[in-house]
């Protein structure tokens, strides 16, 4: 394609509707309408010059506004109907039971839709990345234009540039100090002023114009972030259970950081001493102030051999609060959960016609002793051990888990009275004796609980990605919204000055400073064409 | 120290009240509002009095934030008394910008709606939850509400234009859906109205009640009780039998207060239609005469552009970096936050409409009042309707 020469002599890419230099307008269409349209300067994009092949297509598809705000209108749309019902992650039951026993028909739909996890879903996903998609071809297609057209821009600009200006007045009268005046007034208003023939050309907060771009990248690093999430290695997230006294390998760090755990701590807010939120907790019971697991974090020294307890190296100690977790070597562990836990039970030994104890055992439920002597000649056996019982479906007894959650016992209690021993099963609530009457019983005394502290132990290599996306975006948001481009034209044109004016947004403002620059002088307020138009229309 | 700072509250909301009148009286002696420069002396005091107010509901902040011991926006009373605070805040900024006392006149009536909405919520002071112990998320909310605000202005003045733009000589769509935003408002007021005057005679009435799991419970109502909760079997004495006894899946009592604010609205809506004997919008046109419209629209598109990154900062950016601190993930899909998302993309869209698709004046000023449909219902809807992480659950 030809590049199209203007008559000023500058040499413009096909397509331009403005020559870059002057202004002049190469494009007839353009000549129609009655102001200009100024918003990339009229300068030569790829998506409106071409229309050929598979790839200007695409192009074309990906560069139009329109496409994007569609885009946008649909995700948002899809967004809404993941807000109708709780997604999957909300939800404690299976996906399958639970929208149907919930909101009967209308859960079933809505499962079967797939919008239970709406936000993972392949199409949510495609309109994310068809954005970014958008997103990166828009903004070259009009970036690189538009940075070409602003280097090129001249300071003397054609006449029917200048006319169709949406500020834009004549002035008959010249007086050279006015211009003089108008010049220092640019100046210190921060313009940047530059001078040719005697015409000028004032110019600030070009570099707002960068904003959009600026931001568009930030998002793009931002969804890139967000992608990097699949790369295997980036992103760790697991649960991480240690009972209290227990220490626990941090998964996913190739068993080089464990984790110890002193302590669980559960507050409440005490409604005596906190007299300020009386009357809340009075309405609203128990309220929890503090969830607390006090840790020691220890690095592994030396090598892993395989069968024999590492050396553990104390790293540091840490109170990990919800708000505040423990950090280390790019690993997050944080405080997410807590569930009580059976550790201890105790039993009495006693006869049951005289009541009389004759000894105590504590059984530690996580790992029993298999023979327990009270001395005396009194011994107690325990023959089988379920941490978890039930019956399991033949009617024997059973361990769902090996969690003590129900624990129950088959002892076998050796007493000088019955040196052959009786047996008795113990669960909580529940005794059978099985071979009839025993002369004694294992009494329930009571239980120890020991806490367990939820953890959830989390890197994430991609965060600072995000991070950087974030920051970008704000600053490009920032830069293009509370900065405006602004160029005042003050130039002379058979024999008499014309001024115009554009901004790229904020007109108010931009009139206001024109009128603080002609101030002094005898020029005159250019008028706002746009606002004619509309008064026009208006009729009023 | 928790008093004062009621009072101080209840200072600012006469304060907000009073200026409204005069912003009005200050619409009513000037003859060129376009003249921007001056303002009279009506508009003066007006302003005064704003500021005076907005101070004193400063101060309300603070004492509160004092007595305890944390910033208070962490119920729905607190957030929503402190965004109808921002929004006069941000009013003050965009006054000194354009200088005009009539967006004061739009702005103010829903600052103090807003104020008054957040009133019928449950005032004790309440202590923080675990996850709500941060400073991030009191930086986090404050400045998402502001961003919100300054958006909120938006409407103000996409209201203005609207209220002038559209013929209101014959029926059409678009007096018929302006008027819908006016009846809108007036529920505000019948909801305050009715919450006000059952709380005022201090009613109530009990039902036991079944729920779609099939457990007996008992709800107390505060209103008499239109829709009766499933199963129900009123055990007050002389209380209100409901009318209509609703499903268990539908939470009856937030329906029956819905219903009886409809009613108040109506009732309220239609003896302001029998006085004025007009739409409201209507009536209002005489006050818009003066301005001009592409300065409203500006005015509008503005505050839509200041608007944008604050609350992308605080609604987003700053609830990412909370969200991490709190729950490991900075993001996690919960209803409060896909809507502080669905709130982003439209003024997105907003943005890219009016930039390239030259989306100005009308339609630009119909979207502004979309924009705010959509922060109200991520207010009012999201916190009270679609339970999450974030609602202020039964407050
Ligand atoms: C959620 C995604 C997006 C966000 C948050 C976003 C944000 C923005 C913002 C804040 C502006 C500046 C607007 C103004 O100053 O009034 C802007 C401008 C723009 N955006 Fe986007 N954008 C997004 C997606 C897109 C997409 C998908 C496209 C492509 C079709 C696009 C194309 C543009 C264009 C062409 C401009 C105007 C640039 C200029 O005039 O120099 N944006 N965008």
């Amino acid at each position: 394609m030809k590049d199209v020469k203007c008559e000023c002599g500058h040499v413009n890419p096909h397509g331009t509707v403005l020559c870059e230099a002057c202004g002049k307008i190469l494009d007839e269409e353009e000549n129609k309408n009655h102001l200009l349209d100024m918003r990339y300067e009229g300068s030569a994009r790829r998506s409106q010059t071409y229309n050929k092949t598979i790839i200007d297509k695409i192009w074309n598809f990906f560069s139009s506004v329109k496409v994007g705000v569609w885009l946008i209108v649909i995700t948002l749309i899809a967004s809404i109907l993941g807000t109708i019902l709780p997604q999957e992650m909300y939800i404690d039951l299976p996906p399958e039971v639970y929208y149907q026993q919930e909101y009967g028909w209308f859960g079933k739909l809505y499962y079967q839709l797939g919008f239970h996890d709406l936000y993972g879903s392949w199409w949510y996903l495609l309109l994310i990345a068809l954005i970014g998609i958008s997103l990166v071809i828009c903004s070259l297609d009009r970036v690189v234009p538009l940075y070409k057209a602003l280097k090129a821009q001249r300071v003397t600009r054609h006449e029917g540039f200048l006319k169709r200006q949406r500020i834009f007045g004549v002035n008959h009268h010249i007086d050279d100090n006015d211009l003089a005046i108008v010049k220092q007034h640019l100046l210190q208003k921060h313009y940047h002023v530059r001078e040719e023939n005697g015409d000028l050309l004032a110019e600030k907060g070009r570099f707002s114009r960068w904003g959009p771009y600026v931001n568009h990248v930030g998002l793009i690093i931002f969804l890139f972030g967000g992608m990097l999430r699949f790369v295997p290695g980036m992103y760790v997230n697991e649960n991480l259970w240690i009972r209290e006294g227990e220490t626990a390998v941090v998964p996913e760090t190739g068993e080089q950081f464990y984790l110890q755990n002193n302590q669980f701590i559960l507050q409440h807010y005490d409604k005596d001493k906190n007299k300020t939120f009386e009357k809340a907790l009075e309405r609203a019971g128990d309220v929890v102030k503090n969830y607390q697991s006090n840790v020691v974090l220890y690095k592994r020294s030396g090598k892993k051999i395989p069968g024999e307890t590492p050396k553990l190296k104390k790293v540091k100690e840490y109170k990990v609060r919800v708000n505040h977790p423990l950090t280390f070597d790019g690993y997050s562990v944080y405080q997410a959960s807590f569930r009580s836990e059976m550790n201890a039970m105790t039993f009495a030994l006693t006869n049951k016609k005289t009541k009389k104890p004759v000894g105590e055992l504590k059984i530690n439920l996580l790992n029993p002793k298999e023979k327990y002597d009270l001395g005396n000649g009194y011994t107690v056996e325990i023959l089988n051990y379920f941490p978890d019982f039930e019956f399991a479906k033949n009617g024997e007894p059973s361990t769902k888990s090996r969690v003590p959650n129900n624990p129950a016992f088959v002892f076998r209690m050796f007493t000088p009275e019955k040196p052959k021993g009786e047996t008795s099963f113990v669960a909580i609530r529940q005794t059978i004796e099985p071979f009839g009457n025993n002369t004694y019983k294992m009494a329930f005394k009571g239980i120890d609980t020991k806490n367990v502290s939820g953890l959830i132990v989390r890197k994430d290599s991609s965060l600072w990605v995000i991070i950087l996306g974030g920051i970008l975006f704000m600053i490009g948001v920032v830069q293009g919204a509370y900065w405006n481009h602004r160029r005042i034209w003050v130039q002379h044109k058979n024999g008499e000055v014309w001024i115009a004016a554009h901004t790229n947004k904020n007109w108010y403002g931009l009139k206001r400073e024109i009128e603080r620059v002609l101030e002094n002088t005898k020029l005159d307020l250019p008028k706002d064409q746009f606002q004619n138009e509309q008064t026009d229309k208006e009729g009023a | 120290m928790a008093t004062l700072s009621s009072n101080l509250l209840f200072i600012a909301f006469i304060l907000y009240l009073v200026a409204t009148l005069f912003f009005g009286g200050s619409i009513k002696a000037k003859k060129d509002l376009n003249d921007t420069k001056t303002t009279n002396k009506w508009g003066k005091i007006a302003v005064f009095l704003t500021i005076v107010g907005f101070v004193s509901q400063l101060g309300y902040f603070i004492t509160r934030w004092i007595a305890a011991g944390h910033a208070p926006v962490s119920n729905m009373f607190e957030f929503t008394t402190f965004f109808g605070m921002a929004l006069v805040g941000a009013f003050i900024v965009i006054y000194f910008i354009y200088r005009t006392t009539l967006l004061g006149l739009f702005t103010m009536p829903v600052a103090i709606l807003v104020i008054a909405y957040a009133s019928m919520f449950p005032r004790d002071i309440s202590p923080l939850i675990p996850a709500l112990q941060s400073y991030w998320l009191h930086i986090h909310v404050t400045t998402a509400a502001i961003g919100e605000a300054i958006l909120a202005i938006s409407f103000a003045a996409g209201l203005i234009y609207l209220v002038k733009v559209i013929d209101q000589t014959k029926p059409s769509k678009r007096t018929f859906w302006l008027e819908v935003v006016m009846f809108a408002l007036v529920v505000v007021i019948g909801f305050v109205a009715v919450s006000s005057i059952f709380s005022g005679v201090g009613y109530h009435e009990k039902f036991n009640w079944t729920d779609k799991h099939g457990n007996e419970d008992v709800m107390e109502y505060t209103m008499p009780a239109l829709t009766g909760p499933h199963k129900a079997e009123l055990l007050t004495e002389g209380g209100f039998q409901p009318l209509v006894e609703m499903p268990a899946i539908i939470n009856a009592k937030k329906l029956n207060t819905v219903i009886w604010s409809l009613l108040a609205g109506g009732v309220l809506y239609s003896l302001i239609r029998l006085i004025i004997r007009k739409r409201i919008a209507a009536a209002l046109k005489p006050l818009v005469k003066n301005i001009k419209l592409d300065f409203v629209d500006e005015i509008s598109y503005r505050s839509v552009l200041i608007g944008f990154p604050v609350f992308t900062l605080g609604a987003l950016v700053f609830a990412m970096i909370w969200a991490q601190v709190a729950w490991s993930r900075f993001w996690g899909w919960d209803p409060k936050e896909v809507w502080a998302l669905i709130t982003w993309l439209f003024y997105a869209a907003f943005l890219h409409l009016r930039l390239s698709k030259g989306w100005h004046g009308e339609k630009s000023a119909w979207l502004a009042v979309i924009g705010f449909v959509i922060i109200m219902f991520n207010l009012v809807a999201v916190n009270l309707v679609i339970a999450g992480l974030h609602s202020y659950a039964g407050s």
